[in-house]
């Protein structure tokens, strides 16, 4: 197994549809194993991104590589090792599910024996086993979803290009095809996932890119990003008593920290230094106050998003697409 | 290695998936049958049965390719199952010869229907078959490219179909079966000459009446450049058009 840390670099990666940058010399790397989010809304590159990354579309100006390889100006060496899912579901309708596994098998010339093994694995790990000899036309929405990232992955990629994987499906398919995320990710599968769903991007992926009108305007681990985004510390204390009996000491011991009481039982303790959460719960028990719950506040990403963009979440999940050029699926 | 496991996993695909369904294959047989009992109703005499066999033979691959190809390839981009085949480690060249395999048997396979009937009509003897089957296969590469041209032309598949009669139906009327060549205008002899119709056609008439007007070598050299033109110019339309 290769062990380099980066998998794919993107050096000043741009694409122009007649004069239009749809991206715009955006920069990231995606490291082994981790889920990179790629956020942004309609329009905004992700999709041109992706094209640009599999090969898809042709790169206007600067390079990619993929395991230090720079493959800029031949995708064809580097799809092997990629897996790519679409944003919408692009089997064959007239195949059945294992049948359509085995033909995705072999297109990246895996022999009959290994791909015939690997769909009836996949197939169970995704739990399609009952649907196997069913034809594709006949799935549901969020089955067809869940082949198609199984499709992804019958050749064991270095990478799985994952664009929205939940848009358009049924809660329930897309709690499950979330769980299966947060399972290949656990058996070391890199992902690059784009979506336009915030929540879904700060559950997932531990580092993210926000790309608006073709441009990275910030990237970074989520919880870093929500870091600087909060400025203070906050964490909320439920107590078995009145804090306010309790409150001159307190401040007398804590000098650093801010308080904010709620209800009686209820304080919000502000610090722009980390907190240190034993003193704080053994200075209320020696005092006769039970913690019943310590919660650290922190803000979401959607805030954070929110914040770094301008662009309110709202308008990010309605927006129409905007005019980038001869996107597939008419949103870049 | 891996390359034919993908080519020959895209053709057999397609055999099952297009060429072999029932309403397919019922187009291949009905269309050469029709066209047969068209011109031998019209054509009772046993000699004149066999005058129009190579006729028969050329426009039955030249409808059922560029029918098939290009209707077939125009669906798969609607559905966008074709950018699958695009992101396979596969070169282009590879995947469209593999993607207009399928087409290719098809048409050959087609030819041979009206064979069969005529000779249920008339003597075959003293039909050179070999040559019959490199026209028959170099006709089928050809119409299967001329459909691969068209469907790189149209994003909709009614698109395909009426784009595809915009070559078809001229090539019907000029290419010398039904009107000898001479027998045009000679305004109009030189688009003839530019169809590739033309030459199949007339190595089939040279293959089984022994009539034909243009000299074999010279025929099988402009159907091999027409082929290598029209899949060169294709895959120089994938590349520009479909890769963004």
């Amino acid at each position: 197994m290769n062990l380099l840390l980066k998998i794919i670099e993107a050096e000043n990666l741009t694409k122009t549809y007649n004069g239009f940058a749809a991206v715009d010399g955006i920069n990231f790397h995606i490291n082994r194993g981790e889920i990179f989010g790629f956020l942004g809304p309609n329009g905004a590159g992700k999709t041109t991104t992706i094209n640009m990354l599999t090969g898809l579309a042709h790169i206007t100006a600067g390079s990619v590589k993929l395991m230090e390889e720079d493959y800029t100006r031949n995708a064809r060496r580097a799809q092997a090792l990629m897996g790519i899912v679409p944003d919408e579901s692009n089997l064959y309708e007239e195949l059945d599910g294992r049948e359509n596994l085995c033909f995705c098998g072999a297109l990246y010339g895996m022999t009959k024996k290994e791909r015939e093994e690997r769909a009836d694995q996949l197939l169970e790990q995704f739990g399609l086993q009952e649907a196997a000899s069913k034809p594709f036309k006949a799935y549901s929405k969020g089955m067809k979803r869940k082949l198609t990232i199984a499709a992804g992955l019958i050749h064991e990629p270095e990478i799985l290009f994952l664009d929205e994987p939940t848009t358009g499906i049924d809660v329930a398919f897309a709690r499950q095809i979330r769980n299966l995320i947060t399972d290949l990710h656990k058996k070391g599968t890199t992902i690059f996932l784009t979506t336009h769903y915030i929540e879904e991007a700060e559950r997932l992926c531990e580092r993210v890119a926000f790309i608006v009108q073709g441009n990275i305007v910030r990237e970074g681990t989520v919880a870093g990003l929500m870091q600087e985004t909060q400025g203070e510390n906050i964490i909320n204390f439920t107590l078995g008593g009145d804090f306010s009996a309790v409150e001159a000491e307190f401040r007398n011991s804590f000098p650093g920290y801010d308080i904010k009481s709620g209800k009686n039982s209820t304080v919000s303790i502000h610090s722009p230094a980390s907190f240190t959460l034993l003193p704080l719960v053994k200075f209320f028990e020696e005092r006769g106050l039970p913690v019943f719950e310590a919660k650290i506040v922190r803000p979401s990403l959607e805030e954070v998003f929110v914040n770094v963009t301008g662009i309110e979440l709202q308008k990010m999940q309605t927006e129409q697409p905007a005019k980038t050029g001869p996107n597939r699926k008419g949103s870049a | 290695m891996k390359a034919w496991i993908a080519f020959s996993s895209i053709f057999m695909k397609d055999m099952r998936s297009y060429y072999l369904k029932p309403p397919n294959i019922s187009w291949g047989l009905i269309f050469p049958v029709a066209w047969t009992l068209m011109f031998f109703l019209r054509s009772p005499v046993a000699v004149e049965v066999r005058d129009l066999l190579p006729g028969v033979m050329a426009l039955s691959i030249l409808f059922g390719t560029t029918s098939m190809l290009a209707v077939t390839i125009t669906f798969e981009r609607k559905s966008r199952s074709f950018e699958r085949l695009l992101l396979a480690p596969i070169s282009l060249n590879l995947l469209m010869l593999a993607k207009t395999s399928g087409a290719i048997m098809f048409g050959i396979i087609n030819a041979f229907v009206p064979v069969i009937f005529a000779a249920f009509l008339t003597d075959l003897a003293g039909i050179n078959w070999l040559m019959v089957l490199a026209s028959v296969i170099l006709i089928a590469i050809t119409s299967t490219f001329m459909g691969l041209f068209i469907a790189v032309s149209v994003s909709q598949v009614f698109e395909a179909q009426t784009f595809s009669n915009f070559f078809r139906f001229p090539m019907l009327f000029l290419c010398g079966l039904f009107i000898p060549l001479s027998d045009l205008p000679s305004f109009i002899r030189p688009v003839s000459y530019a169809l590739p119709l033309t030459y199949g056609a007339d190595i089939l008439k040279t293959a089984v009446s022994q009539n034909g007007v243009i000299a074999v070598p010279l025929s099988f050299l402009a159907l091999l450049a027409f082929s290598i033109f029209l899949f060169a110019y294709s895959i120089y339309n994938v590349n520009r058009k479909w890769i963004l």
